[in-house]
């Protein structure tokens, strides 16, 4: 097995499918001659041709609206939105049109939107943004966020093959940072699926994306220290989310805490929690804690940044409060 | 004249101090109730503090800028009511200010924490989460129970650990207070292990741990129920043909049991602790021999029932208890327990109470046997009838007593009322 970079398993899920399948295209600013803003798609151009590597204007509406047309004749396009701020943008082709035409009309929409998105690189307010929220409150939409190689080349290759609009979330502070085995050739993770990254008995900690590895650094940490057992799910999946998994990582341990980097007001901790203290209400030992950045836009200096930030510092501490309820 | 000390505070819940910023009262100065005495300051909240009670300030122990731990005496008031009021029932409650975060590692603070705690506040004063009463509910640990069991969590609340470990430790010493002879394990020669099966497992442990639980005791007596028997001849096909199913001897046991609980009360009882639950329903439980084993369903409201309608019930709940089609409600609830060790002809039986009921009777073959009346011999049908009960509660005086009623409410069954 491969030892690769996350963003490496992106562009190797993506050749991939292409190869795999003739009408899955990609669309994007500077995806092609320049090959991406961050070189997901460097070479593709080269190889797969300007039909189905395709620059694009400077227009989120239209690249989104453009790839829901496709998607709707029958075409798998994967549209990249070069920072997941600029969504926005496109927010109404996606909301209304993507997400409701299965539903309106009975017809699959097939496309993918990856959305490099994530904070921690000094990028300020318009370069660091998670936006699952807004769309995590739309029915008709999928929404992943892999944070280890394995995930992110799984869930790409799940997200293509997938009838409905899928969002991937793709944590751009990993692209280069985080390394894993990935296996050759082709393998899908099943969209839905969470997966337990660390077993643990006292404290569950429902997260995802970059969060995902503060959360272990703060596990084994606390593992180490105080001999408190905690266990990191990875989401992977946002919608749908794994609720059996979350409820019954709860129920065997009695304490949650849910660690997202996403403003935590509104942030889909919130729905977590209140699904939590539905079904497993009994199985509390300690009310449900979150952790996510703080409610301000991202700020640009760094010291700011940080102290805005869910960090493993952050995650100890909120660990070791509930440990000690 | 009365003295009332004022407390430091205890702002939240994590908070251990409290610094005095400003005395708002000098030593003999008028002070009303509510009015502000003093002003601290902690780590999440600066606050004025009211005066407990009106009166006139009669010390101040500490000097401003003083930082003393929580609940310490830091004044005392002199008032003139003469009946002094506990300092400890008048502590303000905690601001509702945002808390300062103290640094960039502490998480964004909760003021909401602070509130759920007081509003689930038990009588005791200790917190118990969701899951804990879940567990002690499960485990059958009433709240007398609950309330001495050690806590190490926050504010000494009995943790999910806490409640875990206790059980386990309940757990291993009826096990280990169980005289056991010789280790149990195999006995020598040769032998067939054979696994219990979960039903098997569910008797072992409750008819142990029963024992463990009840003091028993038992009783015999024998009733002559011959009216009985002759009543259930006549009509028995009648009924047969009108319900549907046989008439056993189990209804009109049930209906005597029922008269003669209400008579005596204290053998529908509980025990809990040291208090006897008295219970107001009368629930039967009717013993069923299943095939590896046995399940007790319960005649709920067997006291509202008429004879037919116990009979339904029991052959209902018989039927579906040997299909396995009992309710899980169907099985609890019962607040006294009929057995038929006669089923297979035995005479009478020495049953083990079902907890948490505190009394279970059986009832033997109903046999012909020649009985001695009025000098001369007869030919009766006879049957004996056992009870083991909880001597805890029912002494033997009592119990004597209970099965009497039965029998005279069995040997002077009306043979003219209708079925």
């Amino acid at each position: 097995m491969a030892v690769i970079t996350y963003i490496e398993a992106i562009s190797n899920g993506l050749w991939e499918e292409m190869e795999r399948d003739s009408s899955v295209f990609l669309l994007g600013e500077d995806i092609g001659e320049y090959g991406g803003a961050f070189k997901a798609t460097k070479g593709f151009l080269n190889h797969f041709g300007s039909d189905r590597v395709i620059d694009t204007v400077l227009a989120e509406s239209a690249i989104l609206g453009a790839a829901t047309g496709a998607a709707i004749v029958g075409m798998k396009p994967v549209a990249e939105i070069q920072f997941a701020d600029f969504v926005t943008s496109g927010f109404n082709q996606l909301v209304n049109n993507s997400a409701t035409t299965h539903y309106r009309w009975n017809i699959p929409v097939p496309m993918v939107v990856r959305l490099p998105s994530g904070a921690g690189i000094h990028g300020g307010p318009f370069h660091s943004r998670n936006p699952e929220a807004w769309f995590f409150h739309q029915p008709g939409l999928k929404l992943v966020a892999p944070s280890t190689p394995y995930d992110a080349k799984g869930l790409i290759k799940a997200a293509i093959r997938d009838p409905n609009p899928v969002l991937y979330f793709e944590h751009k502070r990993l692209y280069r940072h985080i390394k894993g085995e990935v296996p050759e050739g082709d393998y899908t993770v099943e969209i839905g699926k969470g997966d337990i990254k660390r077993e643990g008995n006292d404290i569950s900690v429902v997260t995802y994306g970059a969060t995902v590895h503060q959360a272990l650094e703060a596990a084994e940490l606390v593992e180490k220290e105080d001999g408190v057992s905690v266990e990191v799910l990875d989401l992977r999946s946002l919608m749908p989310l794994d609720k059996e998994l979350i409820l019954g990582s709860v129920r065997k341990t009695g304490k949650l805490l849910i660690a997202h980097e996403d403003n935590i007001t509104g942030g889909i901790g919130g729905e977590i929690a209140a699904l939590v203290a539905e079904f497993a209400f009994e199985n509390l030992d300690a009310p449900i804690k979150r952790i996510g950045a703080i409610d301000t836009p991202t700020p640009y200096s760094p010291t700011l940044e940080e102290y805005f930030l869910p960090n493993k510092n952050k995650i100890v501490a909120a660990l070791r409060e509930l440990a000690a309820f | 004249m009365a003295i009332v000390d004022v407390i430091m505070p205890q702002m939240g819940e994590s908070i251990a101090e409290g610094t005095i910023t400003k005395w708002y009262k000098k030593v003999g100065e008028k002070i009303g109730k509510d009015e502000t005495l003093l002003e601290i300051s902690t780590d999440k909240v600066d606050s004025e503090i009211p005066s407990p009670a009106a009166g006139i300030v009669a010390e101040l122990l500490f000097p401003e800028q003083k930082t003393v731990d929580v609940h310490t005496i830091i004044a005392r008031i002199q008032t003139d009511a003469s009946i002094p009021v506990p300092a400890g029932e008048r502590s303000p409650s905690p601001s509702t200010q945002d808390p300062k975060p103290k640094s960039i590692s502490v998480p964004l603070p909760t003021p909401q924490q602070e509130v759920v705690h007081d509003v689930i506040q038990r009588e005791s004063g200790r917190f118990y989460s969701p899951l804990v009463l879940n567990i002690a509910r499960t485990e059958g640990i009433s709240m007398s129970e609950l309330e001495k069991i050690s806590g190490t969590g926050a504010n000494n609340r009995v943790s999910k650990k806490d409640i875990l470990e206790y059980v386990q430790n309940r757990r291993s010493e009826r096990t280990s207070a169980i005289p056991q002879g010789t280790k149990p394990g195999t006995p020598s020669g040769p032998v067939e292990v054979i696994k219990m099966d979960t039903m098997r497992k569910a008797i072992a442990e409750h008819m142990v741990r029963s024992v463990h639980i009840s003091a028993h005791v038992g009783s015999v007596t024998e009733a002559d129920v011959s009216k009985l028997v002759a009543f259930r001849e006549r009509h028995k096909s009648n009924f047969e043909k009108k319900e549907g199913f046989k008439l056993t001897f189990t209804p009109f046991f049930i209906d005597v049991i029922v008269r003669s609980l209400k008579d005596f009360p204290l053998l529908n009882a509980s025990v809990d602790g040291d208090s006897i639950i008295l219970r107001k329903e009368i629930n039967i439980g009717v013993a069923v021999a299943l095939e590896n084993g046995l399940i007790v369903p319960v005649v709920k409201h067997a006291d509202s029932k008429n004879l037919p309608g116990i009979a339904r019930a029991v052959n209902d709940l018989s039927n579906r208890a040997r299909t396995k089609k009992l309710m899980p409600d169907e099985v609890q609830g019962g607040t006294f327990t009929i057995t038929n060790p006669g089923i297979f002809g035995n005479l009478f039986g020495f049953p083990i109470i079902n907890q948490p009921q505190v009394a279970i009777l059986g009832v033997g073959a109903i046999k012909k046997r020649p009985v001695v009346i009025d000098d001369a011999i007869a030919i009766r049908s006879m049957v004996y009838i056992s009870m083991s009960y909880d001597h805890r509660i029912i002494d033997g005086a009592l119990g004597g007593k209970f099965l009497q009623r039965v029998v005279q409410y069995l040997e002077n069954f009306d043979t003219n009322q209708a079925l």
